[in-house]
């Protein structure tokens, strides 16, 4: 990817983007410009998020998040609904301003959204009134990348994600699982350093999930992307992560994280097979319960708690 | 009377035609909908029954050729008419010491149209002489039979009996024509049967609407042909409609994007939506006259607060998922805008934009019913104060079918440029 590969070997300050979008598109980059030392990986230092209510009370969705993820890396994130993931996710993207703490992308500081961190959301995220083809090439059209250029992209990327048949349907024509690899397509055409991934394959059946689940396993080895995946699945995190992180509410905290070796054996091989690997049952017991726990813990029905 | 009639002759078309259509015509249909077994409270079980569509509306100008007696239907058909030609009545009268004496009246009952001469008639024998009147159909007419009787009201005569039976002041006999009351102070007043079709001055015939509408069209009216009028009215819909549109579309997203705007509008337009604006039409006439501006201000006015909302709710209704993927593959604010904010909010500003049309165009009406020198409002009011009602109902059809037209190009035009509409 050429375009991409341009902007950031270019020297200390760069305009990534054209200059007339919007205010704030320089980007510094660290002071030994390397691509090499760019690629740094995101770094979350601290991080606490507070909301105040209108009753004068205030819930802490997360507090003292501290995470380190290198580039390549897979990472999934688990945990009880309540737990903030979905808030960490909307911090790292760029919607929401930490209320304490910072994030460091490839040595800058994270302000807000932008095309280096892609987003896949759990559905109805796609434009609707955009073909397919036309939703995929939306970020390169974005940045205004030559016609043929972005044709070249958009074909290639939908071929990888096995849409080749269906380039030029509405997408309110597809399924729900290839509207989900529409969606995948879309966020890899920009070429993202980190994808986000907010319970991408949640609305899917099952069978359809475990189809998609090898396809995010494939395009993670194949790009290199570092990649957080959100799930309430707890299958679906052992597979999917490369390292994952179980969160506990009030407040959100990491709870404990492992690092397991589901993610590499399930590239490109029966993720059926993975899960007879003789860890896989003991991991899933163990999270579950922990889950199991907190979730009782919430509801205030644990044994032994009054 | 007639009413019920009506009522139970409607009814039996609907019923036999339900009977024979369902039950008797009806083949067998083989689709997916006649395999279910229940269809009561299945909604999507139903659909509408093209032939009773089309019955319904042959019933609709069936049943008002026969209440106006239409030359397009067999006349066994027509409801017993109003009478028209010659009858006759007896009158027995008396004075005071002598023998009753009977005389006969004949009275021709002549269409509106026609005015006919009272025929001649044989005074007769006895001192009460026959008498002959000219009556119009559906009016009815005071008969002075002593007038040319030997001994009169003022001889002290008076008419005890019509036909042979008793009649008093106030007391009415029915004859085989019509029905002679006798009025307060003793003057026969007959009324010809009136039948049981509509006068033509309330409820002309098909045809004679259609013959008015090919005159009107050839000759116009009022000094403007009938596409004028018609041109005029759209004219000045398309205008405001307009209008509206390019000033509430933007307030709209502007109130759908900033909170400025959002407070500083929202108790305008929350306060001006409601107001019907047919409410305003005085206001406009007092401010801007009853030419084309204070005709163009009000559907300005009525096009532009459902225009503001439409393009409101289409901005608030936008999920945030899909700004924040624009935002995640790099778009800027003006792209978002641009390609996110304005497709997504088109489904809601056409629904909003067809509102408005049927509401301009129900407004236009009245303001030309109000005061216009042309206009299809005009055009009914200006007949209904000459009592051509055949007018008026042409000018109500023609409305209807202008406004049904407006809202089937408005739905081609939505299903032709917002084909997403509802599958987000």
């Amino acid at each position: 990817m050429v375009w991409a590969g341009a902007c950031r070997a270019a020297p200390a300050l760069t305009i990534c983007r054209d200059p007339e979008t919007e205010a704030g598109s320089f980007r510094p980059i660290a002071p030994h410009g390397q691509k090499a030392e760019m690629m740094t990986g995101l770094s979350i230092d601290n991080l606490s998020m507070r909301f105040d209510l209108p009753d004068g009370g205030h819930v802490q969705a997360l507090q003292n998040v501290t995470l380190d993820l290198k580039a390549g890396e897979l990472l999934s994130v688990l945990g009880p609904s309540g737990c903030g993931k979905t808030t960490l996710l909307n911090i790292v993207a760029g919607f929401l301003a930490p209320t304490g703490g910072k994030m460091t992308l490839n040595g800058h500081q994270i302000t807000g959204p932008d095309a280096e961190r892609g987003m896949v959301f759990q559905q109805g995220a796609l434009f609707e009134w955009m073909s397919v083809r036309e939703n995929v090439g939306f970020g390169p059209s974005m940045k205004g990348m030559p016609k043929n250029d972005k044709a070249e992209t958009v074909n290639r990327l939908l071929d990888v994600v096995g849409l080749q048949d269906f380039k030029e349907k509405a997408v309110y024509e597809l399924s729900g699982g290839m509207q989900q690899r529409v969606a995948l397509a879309r966020c890899l055409a920009n070429d993202p350093d980190v994808i986000l991934m907010d319970e991408p394959l949640g609305a899917l059946d099952a069978l359809t999930r475990e189809k998609m689940q090898s396809l995010v396993l494939k395009l993670w080895k194949e790009t290199g992307k570092t990649i957080i995946l959100i799930t309430h699945s707890v299958e679906e995190a052992l597979l999917l992560g490369e390292r994952l992180i179980v969160m506990a509410p009030r407040p959100g905290r990491i709870h404990k994280e492992y690092r397991l070796p589901f993610a590499e054996l399930g590239v490109n091989a029966d993720l059926r097979e993975v899960k007879k690997h003789p860890q896989f049952g003991p991991r899933r017991e163990e999270i579950l319960n922990m889950i199991w726990d907190m979730e009782e813990e919430i509801m205030g029905t644990k044994e032994g708690a009054a | 009377m007639t009413g019920l009639f009506f009522l139970a002759i409607y009814v039996a078309i609907f019923v036999v035609s339900a009977f024979v259509v369902t039950r008797v015509l009806q083949k067998t249909a083989k689709d997916y909908t006649s395999l279910k077994t229940v269809t009561f409270g299945d909604e999507s079980a139903v659909r509408p029954n093209r032939i009773a569509g089309v019955v319904s509306i042959l019933t609709i100008f069936v049943m008002w050729g026969i209440f106006t007696g239409s030359s397009l239907l067999p006349s066994f058909l027509h409801a017993p008419g109003a009478f028209v030609g010659t009858t006759t009545f007896t009158y027995t009268a008396q004075v005071p010491g002598q023998a009753p004496d009977d005389a006969t009246v004949t009275v021709v009952v002549h269409p509106r149209g026609a005015p006919a001469e009272a025929p001649e008639v044989t005074p007769g024998d006895g001192f009460a002489k026959d008498d002959s009147a000219t009556i119009a159909q559906w009016r009815s007419g005071l008969i002075r039979v002593d007038a040319n009787d030997e001994l009169k009201k003022s001889d002290g005569a008076e008419v005890i009996a019509i036909n042979g039976q008793k009649i008093a002041p106030g007391g009415t006999v029915q004859t085989v024509d019509g029905a002679v009351t006798l009025s307060d102070k003793g003057t026969p007043n007959f009324q010809p049967a009136r039948g049981w079709q509509m006068e033509p001055l309330y409820l002309p015939a098909p045809e004679v609407v259609w013959t008015r509408t090919v005159q009107i069209m050839r000759e116009g009216f009022r000094n403007f042909t009938l596409l004028e009028h018609l041109g005029f009215s759209l004219f000045r819909v398309i205008v405001g409609f307009l209008l509206g549109a390019v000033v509430g579309i933007p307030l709209g997203y502007a109130m759908g994007l900033s909170n400025w705007f959002r407070g500083w509008f929202d108790p305008i337009v929350e306060f001006m939506r409601p107001v019907p604006p047919l409410a305003l039409i005085p206001l406009v006439i007092i401010w801007a006259g009853i030419g084309e501006a204070g005709k163009i201000i009000l559907l300005f006015l009525a096009a532009l607060w459902i225009m503001a909302i439409a393009a409101r709710s289409g901005v608030s209704g936008v999920k945030i998922s899909k700004v924040h993927a624009a935002y995640s593959l790099g778009a800027s604010k003006w792209q978002v805008m641009r390609y996110v904010i304005i497709p997504n909010s088109l489904p809601e500003i056409f629904t909003g934009a067809r509102v408005a049309m049927g509401v301009c165009w129900g407004t236009v009406v009245a303001a030309e019913l109000v005061a216009a020198e042309q206009g299809a409002g005009m055009m009914i009011m200006t007949a209904s104060k000459f009592q051509n009602t055949d007018i008026v109902i042409m000018g109500i059809i023609l409305i209807g079918v202008i406004g049904f037209g407006i809202d089937m190009l408005m739905r081609a035009a939505e299903r032709f440029l917002v084909p997403w509409k509802g599958k987000g």
